[in-house]
């Protein structure tokens, strides 16, 4: 009798030892920490700029992640993220403002009119971008990425150069955790599945990947859009917090800052695109301030420190900071994959 | 015997060069045939025009009653023909387990939906999946090497597990590229039983172009010799290399070995 009782309530911790090694489980662990913070700022008892940092980090690592799966898993050079990242804002930006009164269910409405405007022109993009490999796909993202910041320029409906203001802040640090979380459970799925796969195959050998059967240009092409939505869900929420856009916010100097973070943490990983923006971001941070006390003149320092230490980084670890390891709890579970095979 | 492959006369040049030159063969269902020739009589060109990487300038390949000689290399892969390389093409920084996974991409139906949201449909396919891929591995000897990157495996492996990821494609035809490259005599021994084994336990027809003449003589039911992107000879492996006209133009005196 007993012994079947204990059993049971082996069989039950089991089951929660499980659970509580879940991602379900860790990713509501993580939003009820931000949470916990977000109260505390709301409290004072934390300074609101480490909360604003924690928030630009995560909007980043949306971006980011999203890029990887472009550069690091597909394995092509695409220069263009950020004009992904300005539909995004803009479309967030218009629906936020013009269409819907300011409240939760318009502010919802602009995060998936950004997400679904970024796929969209992504697609398109796309669509012309996969004609070519290398070089020449490096060069034809980076124009289009200033195709659209110029295009914008010119539209005196979005304000033109002036800049787009006046949209309610509605972003939050939970609200871009909560995205954060969302981002990467899709995205997690995703490279570990057949998708995420063929996209690797075609990185690790062209020839190969296609006479498994896959299809070169739809698989790209899948990857691209993706990537673009996410960028463009980052940008929804960027304008939603800023408040504030100009098209020269999203040139090619965004997708730049992007992609050192993204080749410092290291490409293939989405772990690495954790380490790589918040190591850069929390360098940044730190130079700021410590060369602002130095000496006030000194703070512009930090543009040149953090490029050199990108160099040595790329000198020394081309693969980046992780490499394309994965840290454990980023991986599918084991019941999820063969492990049950291994002795 | 059905001809499931059917090569009518293609051509291919490259600039001024011909590369393959009214080109043909008929391979039947259960059968091994072997291409023979010296380097640059365009052999692997007729593997790449068949595989689909390039398109005859002329000519069909017919796969049954198919024409696929203008259909890009992915419909042609899930068409029915797999094909290995002269120069391992693996995807070396994936798993040996992933590697096969690729192949079996075809058994998996679940939309980008399923996957993002993680739904049921995706999670039992990919166990699914996963299990077949793991009894590839089982009958190739590579089942203990599943979770290790596949670039890091012995040469003698890693030409294994490019077969079994071809194998996976469930192929028609079996295209193998110098099976026998960098081998040992005994390492060639062993390739011959795997390469019978292979043939045995999968329905298949196998196109097999090699330099080592035993795994050709031991194998092929029948042998096109090339040189100069045409055929020069073509029949048993026993006659045509007694051919002069082959001796002359490829095995030469040293090269006799069988």
């Amino acid at each position: 009798m007993s012994s079947s009782k204990n059993k049971h309530s082996q069989a039950l911790l089991a089951k929660l030892a499980a659970a509580s090694s879940s991602w379900g489980i860790r990713s509501v662990a993580f939003l009820v920490c931000i949470a916990l913070l977000q109260i505390a700022g709301d409290f004072d008892l934390i300074n609101q700029y480490y909360l604003h940092i924690l928030t630009i980090i995560g909007m980043n690592i949306i971006l980011v992640a999203s890029l990887n799966l472009v550069n690091g898993y597909l394995g092509e050079f695409a220069l263009g993220h950020a004009g992904f990242m300005a539909v995004g804002a803009y479309a967030a930006a218009v629906i936020a403002t013009k269409v819907g009164p300011p409240g939760a269910m318009t502010f919802v409405l602009a995060l998936i009119g950004a997400t679904l405007a970024a796929a969209l022109i992504g697609y398109l993009i796309g669509l012309i971008t996969f004609k070519t490999v290398g070089d020449y796909l490096a060069i034809v993202t980076l124009g289009f990425n200033m195709i659209i910041v110029n295009a914008i320029q010119n539209m005196d409906y979005l304000g033109g150069p002036r800049g787009f203001g006046g949209i309610p802040k509605t972003t939050s640090l939970i609200i871009v955790a909560l995205c954060l979380v969302i981002t990467y459970t899709i995205l997690r799925n995703l490279v570990f599945s057949g998708h995420g796969r063929r996209w690797i195959s075609i990185r690790e050998n062209v020839i190969a990947a296609e006479l498994m059967g896959i299809n070169i240009y739809k698989a790209k092409n899948m990857a691209f859009t993706i990537a673009a939505a996410f960028a463009g869900l980052a940008g929804g929420l960027w304008a939603q917090y800023q408040q504030f856009i100009t098209p020269k916010s999203f040139d090619y100097i965004k997708t730049t800052d992007l992609l050192v973070m993204l080749y410092l943490g290291g490409t293939g990983s989405l772990s690495g695109s954790i380490l790589g923006v918040v190591f850069y971001m929390i360098l940044m941070e730190i130079l700021r301030n410590v060369l602002a006390m130095i000496d006030p003149r000194l703070a512009e320092l930090r543009m040149l420190i953090s490029p050199l230490i990108l160099v040595i980084v790329m000198l020394t670890r081309q693969s980046g900071l992780l490499g394309n390891r994965e840290w454990r709890w980023l991986k599918p579970r084991k019941e999820d994959s063969t492990d049950e095979y291994s002795s | 015997m059905n001809t499931v492959l059917k090569v009518d006369n293609i051509t291919k040049s490259f600039g001024g060069l011909m590369a393959v030159k009214n080109f043909s063969l008929e391979l039947p269902e259960r059968e091994i045939h072997g291409i023979i020739g010296p380097n640059g009589a365009g052999k692997t060109t007729v593997f790449n025009l068949i595989t689909g990487v390039y398109h005859p300038d002329n000519g069909h390949i017919l796969l049954g009653e198919k024409e696929v000689s203008s259909l890009p290399a992915d419909v042609i892969s899930r068409s029915g023909i797999a094909r290995t390389f002269q120069n391992i093409r693996l995807f070396s920084q994936m798993t040996v387990l992933d590697n096969i996974k690729v192949a079996l991409g075809h058994r998996t139906n679940y939309r980008l939906w399923d996957v993002m949201l993680g739904l049921n449909r995706f999670r039992r396919q990919e166990k699914v999946i996963a299990k077949e891929a793991m009894d590839y591995l089982g009958f190739f000897g590579l089942a203990d090497r599943h979770n290790q990157v596949a670039g890091s495996l012995a040469y003698g492996e890693q030409r294994r597990l490019e077969i079994a990821r071809a194998l996976a494609t469930d192929p028609k035809v079996l295209l193998l590229d110098e099976p026998a490259a960098g081998m040992n005599p005994r390492e060639v021994e062993s390739l011959i039983q795997f390469i019978r084994n292979i043939y045995n336990d999968f329905h298949l027809a196998i196109l097999i172009i090699e330099h080592q003449m035993p795994v050709i003589m031991d194998l092929c039911t029948h042998v096109e010799v090339m040189d100069f992107g045409q055929t020069i000879a073509t029949g048993e492996p026993e006659k045509v290399t007694a051919d002069p006209l082959v001796i002359r133009a490829y095995l030469g005196e040293e090269e006799v070995e069988a």
